[in-house]
Parts: C-alpha cells; structure tokens; sequence
C-alpha cells in the first residue's frame, strides 16, 4: 500500500524549514500540485494546531499532519517529506522533527491500511533512521517499496 | 471494560494508537472493547479509560471527562503504552 501511494513526486528533501509552519507547507506541498489536497485542507492543519496543540507528532522525529475528509480532500493519498536538519513542534518529548508524512483521507476506512503499514514503518528505527538521512528520492522509495 | 482513544479528527492518529491498543489488550488478557472519537465528542462518551497523547489529555481533563485517563508521550512506544495501560486497568481492577 505505502509503496503505490508514496511514489517519487509525493517524496521531497528538505535541507531545514524556518518553523514548523514552514515544514507543514512543504510537507503538503506535493499533495497540493498533484490535485489531491485543496489549500483549505492546510488551513484547516493549522487550524486543529492552533486549537489542540501538536497531537499528530507521533513520536521522536516523526508528524502525521492531517485534518478531515470534508476539510478540502480530493482522493486518499500520502506524502512524505524530510527536513534534514529538524523542525522544533513544541512536542518536548519528540523534537526534533524529521519526517513529516501528510495523510489526506476521504472517509473514515479507506486509509486503515495505510495507517497499518505507517506503523510498522514508524516502529521500525532503521528504516526511519535511513529515510531521515537519505541523500536523494531514490533512497527514500527504495525504502518505502517494502511497505 | 471500554477503552476510548482520542485524537484531533478521530480519524488518524487515534487509529493508530486504536491498532496497538487492540494488540496489548489481547496480550494481557483483558476482555476490551477499544474504540476511537474525536476531541469534540469524547465528553459524552461512556467509557471507562481514556487514551491521548498529552495535548489531548490535557483537554480531557479540562472538560473534566469521567474516566480513567492515561497520557501517551508517543504513538509508536508499545513497551510504555503497555506499562500506562495496565496501571489503569489494574486500578480499574481489570488486572
């Protein structure tokens, strides 16, 4: 599942972002130019931010940025972003952050899966470990292609 | 005995703890019914614990919802989820 929705174009590396608003953009930016994601689906990231707080870092190093179906959704896809140098959430026990993987789905169970295999990913510190230091996409996919 | 987890959209980070949730409560044993929602909804809800990482903890307890409350530092740690969990099911008299 991972390997058909995280193909190259929905893969980018960046060198550092100013914030974490910056690496939200960037984080969302492949899923914008691909038609999958409106720009009030972002909005509404920041919004849930601002009124919860950085609930979707999931743990050291890692964000699921994500709102609601109905918040600006077109089809069920994912994009994975790398900010080598870190970007500080305010999430004390997981700062910094390096993986940032923006999930945009449109209903409540067709991204079970998904979620499923982003967890086995996310368990598995090698592998994350290897996409964070990754020098180009390639490396990335190679990765990912075993999900 | 009703476990709820609680994220910002109730749709994918709650998912997620949901998942290994599922897991550590078959591993100990304890017959649970664990379930997802959404900040807004989570006051009305009936259940007996209450699972979030600490940005939504906080606010569940500032609604002052009824339950046991256990706050997660992460979604990928399942050795400090197991240890959270199974004090409250043991103050619960679950364990």
């Amino acid at each position: 599942m991972l390997k058909k929705m995280l193909t190259e174009d929905v893969i980018r590396i960046h060198e550092s972002a100013e914030n974490w608003q910056q690496s939200i953009e960037f984080a969302c930016q492949a899923l914008l130019d691909n038609g999958a994601i409106e720009p009030s689906y972002v909005d509404a990231i920041f919004r849930s931010h601002q009124e919860i707080g950085p609930y979707y870092v999931v743990g050291p190093g890692i964000a699921m940025p994500h709102a609601r179906p109905e918040d600006g959704v077109n089809r069920l896809s994912l994009s994975l972003t790398v900010i080598k140098q870190g970007v500080n959430f305010d999430n004390e026990e997981n700062d910094p952050v390096k993986l940032l993987l923006t999930l945009a789905a449109t209903d409540s169970v067709s991204h079970v899966e998904a979620i499923q295999q982003l967890v086995e990913l996310f368990m598995n510190e090698e592998h994350i470990e290897a996409i964070c230091n990754a020098s180009d996409v390639a490396a990335i996919r190679s990765i990912v292609e075993q999900y | 005995m009703k476990i709820m987890v609680v994220c910002g959209n109730g749709l994918g980070t709650s998912l997620m703890m949901e998942m290994s949730i599922k897991t550590i409560v078959k591993d100990l044993g304890v017959s649970a019914n664990v379930d997802h929602v959404d900040l807004g909804s989570a006051k009305g809800t009936d259940c007996d614990i209450f699972v979030g990482t600490k940005d939504i903890t906080e606010q569940l307890v500032a609604q002052s919802v009824v339950g046991e409350i256990v706050t997660l530092d992460n979604m990928i740690d399942k050795v400090a989820m197991k240890e959270r969990l199974s004090a409250a099911l043991t103050k619960l008299g679950a364990l």
